[in-house]
Protein backbone atom coordinates (compact mmCIF):
# COMPACT_ATOMS: atom_id res chain seq x y z
CA UNK A 1 0.00 0.00 0.00
CA UNK A 2 1.85 3.19 -0.99
CA UNK A 3 2.14 6.01 1.80
CA UNK A 4 -0.13 8.28 -0.40
CA UNK A 5 -3.50 6.22 -0.79
CA UNK A 6 -2.51 5.02 2.92
CA UNK A 7 -2.49 8.33 4.70
CA UNK A 8 -6.30 9.45 5.01
CA UNK A 9 -7.19 5.72 6.42
CA UNK A 10 -3.74 6.72 8.64
CA UNK A 11 -5.05 9.92 9.33
CA UNK A 12 -8.53 8.40 10.39
CA UNK A 13 -6.97 5.79 12.75
CA UNK A 14 -5.15 8.73 14.51
CA UNK A 15 -8.04 10.61 14.90
CA UNK A 16 -10.15 7.65 15.95
CA UNK A 17 -6.71 7.10 18.40
CA UNK A 18 -7.22 10.60 20.15
CA UNK A 19 -10.85 9.93 20.32
CA UNK A 20 -11.46 6.76 22.46
CA UNK A 21 -15.01 7.56 23.42
CA UNK A 22 -16.07 7.70 19.45
CA UNK A 23 -14.23 4.61 18.50
CA UNK A 24 -16.09 3.22 21.20
CA UNK A 25 -19.06 4.12 20.04
CA UNK A 26 -18.13 2.90 16.49
CA UNK A 27 -17.45 -0.98 17.95
CA UNK A 28 -20.77 -1.02 20.20
CA UNK A 29 -23.50 0.19 17.92
CA UNK A 30 -24.02 -2.66 16.01
CA UNK A 31 -23.82 -5.67 19.05
CA UNK A 32 -26.22 -2.61 21.28
CA UNK A 33 -28.50 -2.14 18.33
CA UNK A 34 -28.56 -5.70 17.70
CA UNK A 35 -29.24 -6.87 21.19
CA UNK A 36 -30.78 -3.68 22.75
CA UNK A 37 -33.32 -2.70 20.21
CA UNK A 38 -33.94 -6.27 18.58
CA UNK A 39 -34.07 -8.45 21.68
CA UNK A 40 -34.76 -6.19 24.26
CA UNK A 41 -37.38 -4.62 22.47
CA UNK A 42 -38.75 -7.77 21.42
CA UNK A 43 -39.13 -8.63 25.30
CA UNK A 44 -41.00 -5.42 25.68
CA UNK A 45 -42.96 -6.65 22.73
CA UNK A 46 -43.78 -9.90 24.47
CA UNK A 47 -44.80 -8.04 27.97
CA UNK A 48 -46.97 -5.56 26.05
CA UNK A 49 -48.86 -8.25 23.93
CA UNK A 50 -49.21 -9.99 27.10
CA UNK A 51 -51.78 -7.11 27.77
CA UNK A 52 -53.67 -7.36 24.59
CA UNK A 53 -56.46 -9.34 23.85
CA UNK A 54 -57.80 -11.74 21.06
CA UNK A 55 -61.26 -10.91 19.92
CA UNK A 56 -62.56 -14.34 19.62
CA UNK A 57 -64.98 -13.15 16.99
CA UNK A 58 -62.64 -12.17 14.36
CA UNK A 59 -59.59 -13.72 15.60
CA UNK A 60 -57.30 -10.12 15.32
CA UNK A 61 -55.33 -8.80 18.04
CA UNK A 62 -57.17 -5.83 19.76
CA UNK A 63 -53.98 -3.80 21.09
CA UNK A 64 -56.37 -2.45 24.38
CA UNK A 65 -54.50 -2.37 27.36
CA UNK A 66 -56.05 -5.41 29.49
CA UNK A 67 -55.35 -7.93 32.07
CA UNK A 68 -57.64 -10.79 30.76
CA UNK A 69 -54.86 -13.31 29.50
CA UNK A 70 -53.49 -12.86 33.10
CA UNK A 71 -57.23 -13.64 34.46
CA UNK A 72 -57.45 -16.63 32.27
CA UNK A 73 -53.92 -18.28 33.58
CA UNK A 74 -56.35 -19.18 36.34
CA UNK A 75 -58.77 -21.01 34.72
CA UNK A 76 -58.78 -24.61 36.10
CA UNK A 77 -57.24 -26.11 32.92
CA UNK A 78 -54.54 -23.64 32.47
CA UNK A 79 -53.52 -24.22 36.62
CA UNK A 80 -53.51 -27.89 35.73
CA UNK A 81 -50.99 -27.26 33.16
CA UNK A 82 -49.01 -24.98 35.71
CA UNK A 83 -48.84 -27.40 38.15
CA UNK A 84 -47.96 -30.24 35.70
CA UNK A 85 -45.05 -28.43 34.57
CA UNK A 86 -43.97 -27.11 37.81
CA UNK A 87 -44.12 -31.11 39.29
CA UNK A 88 -42.22 -32.45 36.66
CA UNK A 89 -39.71 -30.18 36.97
CA UNK A 90 -39.02 -30.49 40.65
CA UNK A 91 -38.70 -34.39 40.30
CA UNK A 92 -36.44 -34.03 37.08
CA UNK A 93 -34.51 -31.84 39.67
CA UNK A 94 -34.53 -34.02 42.69
CA UNK A 95 -33.74 -36.91 40.43
CA UNK A 96 -31.20 -35.42 38.81
CA UNK A 97 -28.83 -34.17 41.96
CA UNK A 98 -29.46 -38.07 43.54
CA UNK A 99 -27.96 -39.41 40.13
CA UNK A 100 -25.60 -36.61 39.29
CA UNK A 101 -24.57 -36.67 42.89
CA UNK A 102 -21.97 -40.23 42.59
CA UNK A 103 -20.09 -39.04 39.77
CA UNK A 104 -19.31 -35.67 40.80
CA UNK A 105 -18.11 -37.11 43.58
CA UNK A 106 -15.59 -39.93 42.13
CA UNK A 107 -14.56 -37.09 40.21
CA UNK A 108 -14.03 -34.32 42.49
CA UNK A 109 -12.52 -37.12 45.17
CA UNK A 110 -10.79 -39.99 43.16
CA UNK A 111 -10.21 -39.66 39.80
CA UNK A 112 -6.40 -39.06 38.63
CA UNK A 113 -6.07 -35.83 37.03
CA UNK A 114 -5.79 -37.66 33.96
CA UNK A 115 -8.99 -39.59 34.57
CA UNK A 116 -10.87 -36.17 35.69
CA UNK A 117 -10.52 -34.35 32.54
CA UNK A 118 -11.58 -37.48 30.46
CA UNK A 119 -14.68 -37.77 32.94
CA UNK A 120 -15.24 -34.36 32.40
CA UNK A 121 -15.05 -34.42 28.51
CA UNK A 122 -17.11 -37.44 28.87
CA UNK A 123 -20.01 -35.66 30.67
CA UNK A 124 -19.50 -32.63 28.32
CA UNK A 125 -19.67 -34.97 25.02
CA UNK A 126 -23.48 -35.58 24.77
CA UNK A 127 -24.40 -31.58 25.54
CA UNK A 128 -22.39 -31.16 22.25
CA UNK A 129 -24.51 -33.60 20.54
CA UNK A 130 -28.10 -31.77 18.82
CA UNK A 131 -30.39 -32.16 21.38
CA UNK A 132 -32.93 -32.61 19.43
CA UNK A 133 -31.73 -35.92 18.16
CA UNK A 134 -31.03 -36.93 22.07
CA UNK A 135 -34.38 -36.68 22.94
CA UNK A 136 -35.12 -38.37 19.32
CA UNK A 137 -32.91 -41.46 20.46
CA UNK A 138 -35.32 -42.10 23.35
CA UNK A 139 -37.77 -42.44 21.42
CA UNK A 140 -36.43 -45.00 19.69
CA UNK A 141 -35.30 -47.10 22.86
CA UNK A 142 -38.84 -46.26 24.87
CA UNK A 143 -40.73 -47.55 22.28
CA UNK A 144 -43.16 -50.54 22.79
CA UNK A 145 -41.27 -53.17 20.57
CA UNK A 146 -37.41 -51.13 21.18
CA UNK A 147 -34.33 -51.59 22.93
CA UNK A 148 -35.43 -50.61 26.34
CA UNK A 149 -38.35 -53.24 26.53
CA UNK A 150 -36.43 -55.91 24.94
CA UNK A 151 -33.85 -55.59 27.34
CA UNK A 152 -35.89 -55.85 30.39
CA UNK A 153 -37.63 -58.86 28.76
CA UNK A 154 -34.30 -60.50 28.36
CA UNK A 155 -33.65 -59.88 32.05
CA UNK A 156 -37.62 -61.03 32.92
CA UNK A 157 -38.26 -57.93 34.51
CA UNK A 158 -41.07 -57.03 31.88
CA UNK A 159 -43.71 -57.08 34.96
CA UNK A 160 -42.17 -54.59 36.69
CA UNK A 161 -42.54 -52.45 33.39
CA UNK A 162 -45.99 -53.38 32.65
CA UNK A 163 -47.13 -52.42 36.74
CA UNK A 164 -45.33 -49.13 36.29
CA UNK A 165 -46.97 -48.27 33.17
CA UNK A 166 -50.22 -49.45 34.56
CA UNK A 167 -50.14 -46.72 37.21
CA UNK A 168 -52.16 -43.84 36.99
CA UNK A 169 -50.89 -40.79 35.92
CA UNK A 170 -47.01 -41.70 35.41
CA UNK A 171 -48.10 -44.73 33.59
CA UNK A 172 -49.02 -45.00 29.46
CA UNK A 173 -49.68 -47.10 26.38
CA UNK A 174 -45.80 -47.78 26.56
CA UNK A 175 -43.13 -46.22 28.02
CA UNK A 176 -42.76 -43.73 24.82
CA UNK A 177 -46.08 -41.96 25.56
CA UNK A 178 -45.88 -41.98 29.47
CA UNK A 179 -45.48 -39.49 32.08
CA UNK A 180 -42.28 -41.59 33.21
CA UNK A 181 -40.64 -41.72 29.87
CA UNK A 182 -40.83 -38.24 29.78
CA UNK A 183 -39.23 -38.05 33.40
CA UNK A 184 -36.77 -40.39 32.17
CA UNK A 185 -35.92 -38.40 29.05
CA UNK A 186 -35.96 -35.00 30.90
CA UNK A 187 -33.35 -36.16 33.24
CA UNK A 188 -30.60 -38.00 30.58
CA UNK A 189 -30.88 -34.29 28.71
CA UNK A 190 -30.48 -32.38 31.72
CA UNK A 191 -28.12 -34.52 33.85
CA UNK A 192 -24.60 -32.69 32.98
CA UNK A 193 -26.04 -29.24 33.76
CA UNK A 194 -26.49 -31.01 37.49
CA UNK A 195 -22.96 -32.68 37.33
CA UNK A 196 -20.76 -30.52 36.26
CA UNK A 197 -21.54 -27.70 39.26
CA UNK A 198 -21.98 -30.38 41.70
CA UNK A 199 -18.27 -31.40 40.88
CA UNK A 200 -16.85 -27.91 41.28
CA UNK A 201 -18.20 -27.09 44.49
CA UNK A 202 -17.31 -30.84 45.61
CA UNK A 203 -13.38 -30.03 44.64
CA UNK A 204 -13.30 -26.89 46.27
CA UNK A 205 -13.73 -29.19 49.83
CA UNK A 206 -10.63 -29.32 51.18
CA UNK A 207 -9.23 -32.82 52.10
CA UNK A 208 -8.06 -31.30 55.63
CA UNK A 209 -11.94 -30.96 56.41
CA UNK A 210 -12.69 -34.51 56.29
CA UNK A 211 -9.37 -35.46 57.72
CA UNK A 212 -10.36 -33.19 60.61
CA UNK A 213 -13.70 -34.64 60.94
CA UNK A 214 -11.96 -38.11 61.00
CA UNK A 215 -9.78 -37.26 63.42
CA UNK A 216 -12.45 -35.79 66.11
CA UNK A 217 -14.34 -39.35 65.62
CA UNK A 218 -16.83 -38.71 63.06
CA UNK A 219 -17.53 -42.17 61.03
CA UNK A 220 -17.63 -41.80 56.65
CA UNK A 221 -21.01 -41.79 57.12
CA UNK A 222 -21.07 -38.93 59.29
CA UNK A 223 -18.99 -36.76 57.68
CA UNK A 224 -20.32 -37.40 54.47
CA UNK A 225 -23.68 -36.29 56.22
CA UNK A 226 -22.37 -33.40 58.05
CA UNK A 227 -19.29 -32.00 56.18
CA UNK A 228 -19.60 -33.17 52.64
CA UNK A 229 -23.54 -32.42 51.96
CA UNK A 230 -23.32 -29.28 53.41
CA UNK A 231 -20.33 -27.30 51.38
CA UNK A 232 -21.86 -29.22 48.40
CA UNK A 233 -25.13 -27.89 48.45
CA UNK A 234 -24.02 -24.92 47.10
CA UNK A 235 -23.57 -26.19 43.73
CA UNK A 236 -26.70 -28.43 43.78
CA UNK A 237 -28.60 -25.05 43.96
CA UNK A 238 -26.28 -24.31 40.99
CA UNK A 239 -27.47 -26.96 38.88
CA UNK A 240 -30.77 -27.42 40.10
CA UNK A 241 -31.18 -23.75 38.31
CA UNK A 242 -30.47 -25.51 35.19
CA UNK A 243 -32.78 -28.31 35.48
CA UNK A 244 -35.58 -26.75 36.34
CA UNK A 245 -35.35 -23.92 34.59
CA UNK A 246 -34.80 -26.04 31.30
CA UNK A 247 -37.51 -28.10 32.28
CA UNK A 248 -40.13 -25.70 32.81
CA UNK A 249 -39.93 -24.48 29.32
CA UNK A 250 -39.10 -26.88 27.12
CA UNK A 251 -41.63 -28.31 24.59
CA UNK A 252 -39.86 -30.90 22.71
CA UNK A 253 -39.89 -33.33 25.34
CA UNK A 254 -43.37 -32.91 26.05
CA UNK A 255 -44.29 -33.10 22.37
CA UNK A 256 -42.11 -36.31 21.58
CA UNK A 257 -43.30 -38.62 24.89
CA UNK A 258 -46.29 -36.76 26.35
CA UNK A 259 -50.53 -37.37 25.28
CA UNK A 260 -53.11 -34.47 25.38
CA UNK A 261 -52.29 -33.55 28.79
CA UNK A 262 -50.09 -30.22 28.29
CA UNK A 263 -46.79 -28.82 29.47
CA UNK A 264 -46.56 -24.90 29.78
CA UNK A 265 -44.19 -24.93 26.74
CA UNK A 266 -46.45 -26.66 24.83
CA UNK A 267 -49.46 -24.53 26.28
CA UNK A 268 -47.39 -21.24 24.67
CA UNK A 269 -46.66 -22.91 21.66
CA UNK A 270 -49.91 -23.97 20.79
CA UNK A 271 -51.79 -20.69 21.99
CA UNK A 272 -49.52 -18.75 19.27
CA UNK A 273 -49.53 -21.32 16.53
CA UNK A 274 -52.98 -23.12 16.04
CA UNK A 275 -55.15 -20.51 18.26
CA UNK A 276 -53.37 -17.60 16.92
CA UNK A 277 -53.43 -16.31 20.35
CA UNK A 278 -50.28 -14.99 20.54
CA UNK A 279 -51.21 -12.19 23.51
CA UNK A 280 -52.31 -15.38 25.64
CA UNK A 281 -48.95 -17.49 24.89
CA UNK A 282 -47.28 -13.60 26.20
CA UNK A 283 -48.82 -14.23 29.31
CA UNK A 284 -48.02 -17.63 29.66
CA UNK A 285 -44.37 -16.89 29.06
CA UNK A 286 -44.41 -14.99 32.45
CA UNK A 287 -45.35 -17.72 34.64
CA UNK A 288 -41.79 -19.70 33.92
CA UNK A 289 -40.11 -15.92 34.28
CA UNK A 290 -42.11 -15.47 38.38
CA UNK A 291 -41.60 -19.08 38.98
CA UNK A 292 -37.71 -18.43 38.18
CA UNK A 293 -37.36 -15.06 39.38
CA UNK A 294 -38.58 -17.10 43.08
CA UNK A 295 -36.39 -19.63 42.41
CA UNK A 296 -32.56 -17.51 41.89
CA UNK A 297 -34.02 -14.83 44.83
CA UNK A 298 -33.98 -18.11 47.15
CA UNK A 299 -31.05 -19.60 45.38
CA UNK A 300 -29.05 -16.40 45.81
CA UNK A 301 -29.19 -16.64 49.66
CA UNK A 302 -27.78 -20.31 49.88
CA UNK A 303 -24.42 -19.17 47.93
CA UNK A 304 -25.18 -21.05 44.76
CA UNK A 305 -24.15 -18.07 42.42
CA UNK A 306 -20.40 -18.81 43.80
CA UNK A 307 -20.89 -22.37 42.76
CA UNK A 308 -21.71 -22.06 38.97
CA UNK B 1 -8.12 -28.40 44.15
CA UNK B 2 -8.06 -30.94 47.38
CA UNK B 3 -4.89 -32.58 48.06
CA UNK B 4 -5.65 -36.93 47.62
CA UNK B 5 -4.92 -38.62 50.82
CA UNK B 6 -2.83 -41.46 49.97
CA UNK B 7 -5.00 -44.53 50.89
CA UNK B 8 -8.32 -43.01 49.27
CA UNK B 9 -10.19 -45.49 47.14
CA UNK B 10 -13.01 -45.21 45.57
CA UNK B 11 -15.88 -48.33 46.64
CA UNK B 12 -17.09 -50.38 44.46
CA UNK B 13 -20.67 -48.86 44.39
CA UNK B 14 -19.25 -45.62 43.71
CA UNK B 15 -17.37 -46.81 40.68
CA UNK B 16 -20.35 -48.80 39.42
CA UNK B 17 -22.37 -45.28 40.09
CA UNK B 18 -20.29 -43.24 37.88
CA UNK B 19 -19.58 -46.07 34.78
CA UNK B 20 -23.84 -46.10 35.02
CA UNK B 21 -24.25 -42.94 34.89
CA UNK B 22 -21.54 -42.64 31.84
CA UNK B 23 -23.26 -45.38 29.98
CA UNK B 24 -26.52 -43.45 30.43
CA UNK B 25 -24.96 -40.50 29.08
CA UNK B 26 -23.17 -42.05 26.06
CA UNK B 27 -25.58 -45.19 25.14
CA UNK B 28 -28.54 -43.29 23.49
CA UNK B 29 -26.51 -41.81 20.89
CA UNK B 30 -25.26 -45.11 19.54
CA UNK B 31 -28.71 -46.28 18.99
CA UNK B 32 -29.37 -43.93 16.40
CA UNK B 33 -25.95 -44.71 14.79
CA UNK B 34 -27.59 -48.36 14.90
CA UNK B 35 -31.20 -47.39 13.67
CA UNK B 36 -29.94 -45.56 10.86
CA UNK B 37 -28.81 -49.27 9.28
CA UNK B 38 -31.81 -51.22 10.47
CA UNK B 39 -34.20 -53.10 7.71
CA UNK B 40 -37.39 -52.36 10.00
CA UNK B 41 -39.00 -49.40 8.10
CA UNK B 42 -41.96 -49.32 10.52
CA UNK B 43 -41.00 -49.71 14.02
CA UNK B 44 -38.25 -49.06 16.46
CA UNK B 45 -37.79 -52.92 16.88
CA UNK B 46 -34.97 -53.83 18.66
CA UNK B 47 -33.04 -56.36 17.76
CA UNK B 48 -33.06 -54.81 14.18
CA UNK B 49 -33.88 -57.85 11.63
CA UNK B 50 -30.76 -56.52 9.51
CA UNK B 51 -28.80 -54.06 8.85
CA UNK B 52 -28.47 -51.81 5.46
CA UNK B 53 -27.32 -48.87 4.20
CA UNK B 54 -30.13 -48.41 1.41
CA UNK B 55 -32.08 -45.76 3.53
CA UNK B 56 -29.03 -43.38 2.65
CA UNK B 57 -29.68 -43.90 -0.77
CA UNK B 58 -33.55 -43.32 0.07
CA UNK B 59 -33.05 -40.08 1.85
CA UNK B 60 -30.79 -38.90 -0.68
CA UNK B 61 -33.61 -38.88 -2.86
CA UNK B 62 -35.81 -36.83 -0.60
CA UNK B 63 -36.50 -33.00 -2.34
CA UNK B 64 -37.63 -32.41 1.21
CA UNK B 65 -34.65 -33.10 2.79
CA UNK B 66 -32.48 -31.58 0.47
CA UNK B 67 -34.89 -28.10 1.11
CA UNK B 68 -34.64 -28.71 5.37
CA UNK B 69 -30.68 -29.10 5.26
CA UNK B 70 -29.70 -26.34 2.41
CA UNK B 71 -32.15 -23.83 4.69
CA UNK B 72 -30.17 -24.91 8.04
CA UNK B 73 -27.10 -24.65 6.31
CA UNK B 74 -27.55 -21.23 5.09
CA UNK B 75 -29.43 -19.87 8.19
CA UNK B 76 -26.42 -21.38 10.27
CA UNK B 77 -23.76 -19.40 7.74
CA UNK B 78 -25.18 -16.44 8.18
CA UNK B 79 -26.08 -16.66 12.01
CA UNK B 80 -22.32 -17.13 12.66
CA UNK B 81 -21.67 -14.52 10.33
CA UNK B 82 -23.50 -12.16 12.07
CA UNK B 83 -22.42 -13.82 15.48
CA UNK B 84 -18.41 -13.17 14.69
CA UNK B 85 -19.04 -9.76 13.74
CA UNK B 86 -21.44 -8.38 16.70
CA UNK B 87 -19.68 -10.43 18.87
CA UNK B 88 -16.32 -9.45 18.22
CA UNK B 89 -17.16 -5.99 18.04
CA UNK B 90 -18.88 -6.16 21.50
CA UNK B 91 -15.63 -8.00 22.81
CA UNK B 92 -13.37 -5.12 21.36
CA UNK B 93 -15.43 -2.52 23.11
CA UNK B 94 -15.37 -4.61 26.16
CA UNK B 95 -11.85 -5.10 26.53
CA UNK B 96 -10.51 -2.07 25.53
CA UNK B 97 -11.87 0.73 27.70
CA UNK B 98 -13.62 1.36 31.01
CA UNK B 99 -16.95 2.93 30.48
CA UNK B 100 -20.28 3.73 32.20
CA UNK B 101 -22.70 0.16 31.32
CA UNK B 102 -19.64 -2.31 30.57
CA UNK B 103 -21.38 -4.74 32.88
CA UNK B 104 -24.44 -4.34 31.10
CA UNK B 105 -23.26 -4.92 27.88
CA UNK B 106 -22.25 -8.41 29.26
CA UNK B 107 -25.21 -9.21 30.84
CA UNK B 108 -27.02 -8.41 27.50
CA UNK B 109 -24.39 -10.74 25.78
CA UNK B 110 -25.29 -13.63 28.16
CA UNK B 111 -29.33 -12.79 28.65
CA UNK B 112 -30.99 -14.90 25.40
CA UNK B 113 -28.49 -17.81 26.44
CA UNK B 114 -30.13 -17.43 30.22
CA UNK B 115 -33.52 -17.15 29.35
CA UNK B 116 -35.52 -20.08 28.24
CA UNK B 117 -35.31 -20.48 24.96
CA UNK B 118 -38.85 -20.23 25.15
CA UNK B 119 -39.20 -16.88 25.94
CA UNK B 120 -36.57 -15.61 23.45
CA UNK B 121 -39.25 -17.45 20.76
CA UNK B 122 -42.10 -15.83 21.77
CA UNK B 123 -40.66 -13.11 22.40
CA UNK B 124 -39.45 -12.23 18.61
CA UNK B 125 -42.61 -13.67 17.62
CA UNK B 126 -44.63 -10.95 19.11
CA UNK B 127 -42.55 -8.45 17.93
CA UNK B 128 -42.60 -10.44 14.30
CA UNK B 129 -46.55 -9.97 14.88
CA UNK B 130 -46.53 -6.44 16.32
CA UNK B 131 -44.79 -5.05 13.18
CA UNK B 132 -45.94 -7.49 10.67
CA UNK B 133 -42.72 -8.45 9.34
CA UNK B 134 -43.22 -11.63 6.75
CA UNK B 135 -41.05 -14.89 7.85
CA UNK B 136 -37.81 -15.18 6.24
CA UNK B 137 -34.92 -16.61 6.51
CA UNK B 138 -33.74 -13.73 8.29
CA UNK B 139 -36.22 -13.89 10.54
CA UNK B 140 -34.67 -17.07 11.62
CA UNK B 141 -31.28 -15.21 11.27
CA UNK B 142 -32.10 -12.87 13.76
CA UNK B 143 -33.48 -14.85 16.29
CA UNK B 144 -30.20 -17.40 16.19
CA UNK B 145 -27.79 -14.55 16.22
CA UNK B 146 -28.97 -12.90 19.29
CA UNK B 147 -28.29 -16.03 21.58
CA UNK B 148 -25.16 -16.83 19.37
CA UNK B 149 -23.11 -13.75 19.89
CA UNK B 150 -21.93 -14.89 23.08
CA UNK B 151 -20.19 -17.47 22.36
CA UNK B 152 -18.34 -15.55 19.76
CA UNK B 153 -18.34 -12.89 22.89
CA UNK B 154 -16.68 -15.62 24.94
CA UNK B 155 -14.02 -17.03 23.03
CA UNK B 156 -12.83 -13.51 21.06
CA UNK B 157 -12.80 -11.89 24.91
CA UNK B 158 -10.74 -14.39 26.42
CA UNK B 159 -8.36 -14.12 23.76
CA UNK B 160 -8.22 -10.23 23.96
CA UNK B 161 -7.31 -10.53 27.18
CA UNK B 162 -4.56 -13.19 26.20
CA UNK B 163 -3.05 -10.75 23.90
CA UNK B 164 -1.04 -7.34 24.88
CA UNK B 165 -2.64 -4.50 22.94
CA UNK B 166 1.35 -2.97 23.07
CA UNK B 167 1.55 -5.09 20.31
CA UNK B 168 -1.16 -3.39 18.33
CA UNK B 169 0.87 -0.07 19.20
CA UNK B 170 4.27 -0.95 18.31
CA UNK B 171 2.98 -1.82 14.73
CA UNK B 172 1.12 1.61 14.79
CA UNK B 173 4.09 2.96 15.81
CA UNK B 174 6.11 1.52 13.33
CA UNK B 175 3.97 3.07 10.34
CA UNK B 176 1.41 0.18 9.89
CA UNK B 177 -1.45 1.40 8.05
CA UNK B 178 -4.80 0.51 10.68
CA UNK B 179 -5.46 -2.17 7.77
CA UNK B 180 -2.30 -3.61 7.72
CA UNK B 181 -2.37 -3.82 11.72
CA UNK B 182 -5.67 -5.52 11.27
CA UNK B 183 -4.12 -7.91 8.84
CA UNK B 184 -0.77 -8.54 10.57
CA UNK B 185 -1.18 -8.02 14.25
CA UNK B 186 -4.77 -8.27 15.55
CA UNK B 187 -6.15 -10.48 13.10
CA UNK B 188 -3.57 -13.68 13.23
CA UNK B 189 -3.60 -13.34 17.05
CA UNK B 190 -7.67 -13.75 17.33
CA UNK B 191 -8.01 -16.19 14.35
CA UNK B 192 -8.35 -19.39 15.90
CA UNK B 193 -10.69 -17.63 18.77
CA UNK B 194 -12.90 -16.48 15.70
CA UNK B 195 -12.67 -19.40 14.26
CA UNK B 196 -13.88 -21.60 17.34
CA UNK B 197 -16.62 -19.14 17.97
CA UNK B 198 -17.85 -18.77 14.88
CA UNK B 199 -17.79 -22.48 14.54
CA UNK B 200 -19.90 -22.92 17.77
CA UNK B 201 -22.10 -20.32 16.21
CA UNK B 202 -22.90 -22.25 13.79
CA UNK B 203 -23.35 -25.63 15.57
CA UNK B 204 -25.75 -24.26 18.00
CA UNK B 205 -27.68 -22.91 14.95
CA UNK B 206 -27.72 -25.48 13.22
CA UNK B 207 -29.49 -28.10 16.00
CA UNK B 208 -31.33 -24.96 17.59
CA UNK B 209 -35.66 -25.88 17.48
CA UNK B 210 -37.02 -23.55 20.24
CA UNK B 211 -36.50 -20.52 19.37
CA UNK B 212 -37.17 -21.55 15.06
CA UNK B 213 -39.97 -22.72 15.79
CA UNK B 214 -41.36 -19.51 16.22
CA UNK B 215 -39.57 -17.50 14.01
CA UNK B 216 -39.52 -19.99 10.92
CA UNK B 217 -43.79 -19.69 10.03
CA UNK B 218 -43.76 -22.09 7.40
CA UNK B 219 -40.04 -22.98 6.74
CA UNK B 220 -38.43 -26.23 7.27
CA UNK B 221 -35.40 -26.27 8.96
CA UNK B 222 -33.90 -29.65 9.57
CA UNK B 223 -34.49 -29.73 13.34
CA UNK B 224 -38.27 -29.09 12.63
CA UNK B 225 -38.67 -31.47 10.08
CA UNK B 226 -37.22 -34.17 12.30
CA UNK B 227 -39.62 -32.41 15.34
CA UNK B 228 -42.26 -32.97 13.11
CA UNK B 229 -41.78 -36.69 12.34
CA UNK B 230 -40.75 -36.85 16.27
CA UNK B 231 -44.85 -35.93 17.15
CA UNK B 232 -46.12 -37.57 13.65
CA UNK B 233 -43.65 -40.33 12.51
CA UNK B 234 -44.13 -41.35 9.15
CA UNK B 235 -40.73 -41.26 7.61
CA UNK B 236 -38.84 -43.61 10.39
CA UNK B 237 -36.04 -44.37 8.46
CA UNK B 238 -35.52 -41.60 6.78
CA UNK B 239 -35.81 -39.49 9.84
CA UNK B 240 -33.34 -42.02 11.30
CA UNK B 241 -30.58 -40.92 8.48
CA UNK B 242 -31.61 -36.99 8.70
CA UNK B 243 -30.93 -37.43 12.42
CA UNK B 244 -27.27 -38.75 11.57
CA UNK B 245 -26.70 -35.68 9.63
CA UNK B 246 -27.89 -33.78 12.54
CA UNK B 247 -25.22 -35.08 14.83
CA UNK B 248 -22.34 -34.60 12.33
CA UNK B 249 -23.55 -31.01 12.01
CA UNK B 250 -23.21 -30.56 15.27
CA UNK B 251 -20.89 -32.42 16.65
CA UNK B 252 -18.02 -32.01 14.34
CA UNK B 253 -17.48 -28.32 14.20
CA UNK B 254 -17.92 -27.97 17.96
CA UNK B 255 -15.06 -30.74 18.11
CA UNK B 256 -13.13 -28.87 15.92
CA UNK B 257 -13.64 -25.51 17.93
CA UNK B 258 -12.92 -27.21 20.89
CA UNK B 259 -9.25 -28.59 20.17
CA UNK B 260 -8.68 -24.91 18.54
CA UNK B 261 -9.05 -23.38 22.03
CA UNK B 262 -8.29 -26.11 24.64
CA UNK B 263 -6.86 -24.92 27.78
CA UNK B 264 -7.88 -21.46 26.88
CA UNK B 265 -12.02 -21.64 26.79
CA UNK B 266 -14.57 -24.26 27.98
CA UNK B 267 -15.57 -24.32 24.46
CA UNK B 268 -18.94 -26.47 25.50
CA UNK B 269 -20.09 -24.51 28.63
CA UNK B 270 -21.54 -22.03 26.90
CA UNK B 271 -24.07 -24.76 25.19
CA UNK B 272 -27.14 -24.28 25.97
Amino acid sequence: MSTAAASPTRRLSIYLYRRPALALTLLLAPPLLWLGVVYLGSLFALLLQSFFTLDSFTGQVVRKLTLANYRDLFVAANIDIIVRTASMAAAVTVAAAVVAFPISYYMARYATPRGRALLYLGVLLPLWSSYLVRVYSWKLILAREGVLNWTLVQMRLDGVLNWLLSLPVIGGPSLSVSRLGMFVVFLYVWLPYMILPIEAALERVPESLLEASADLGARPRETFRRVVLPLAFPGVVAGSLFTFSLTLGDFVVPYALGNSALFIGQAVLAFQGTAANVPLAAAFTVVPMVIMAFYLTIARRTGAFEAL
Amino acid sequence: MAARAPTARASFGLKAATVAVLLFLHLPLTVIILFAFTTEDAAFRFPPPGLTVNWFGVAWQRADIWAALSLSLRVAALTALAALVLGTLAAAAVHRSRFFGRETVSFLVILPIALPGIITGIALRSAISLLGIPFSVWTIVIGHATFCVVVVYNNVLARFRRTAYSQVEASMDLGASPFQTFRYIVLPSIATALLAGGMLAFALSFDEIIVTTFTAGQQETLPIWIFNQLTKPRQRPVTNIAALFVIAGTFIPILLAHRMTQGTVEAGRAGR
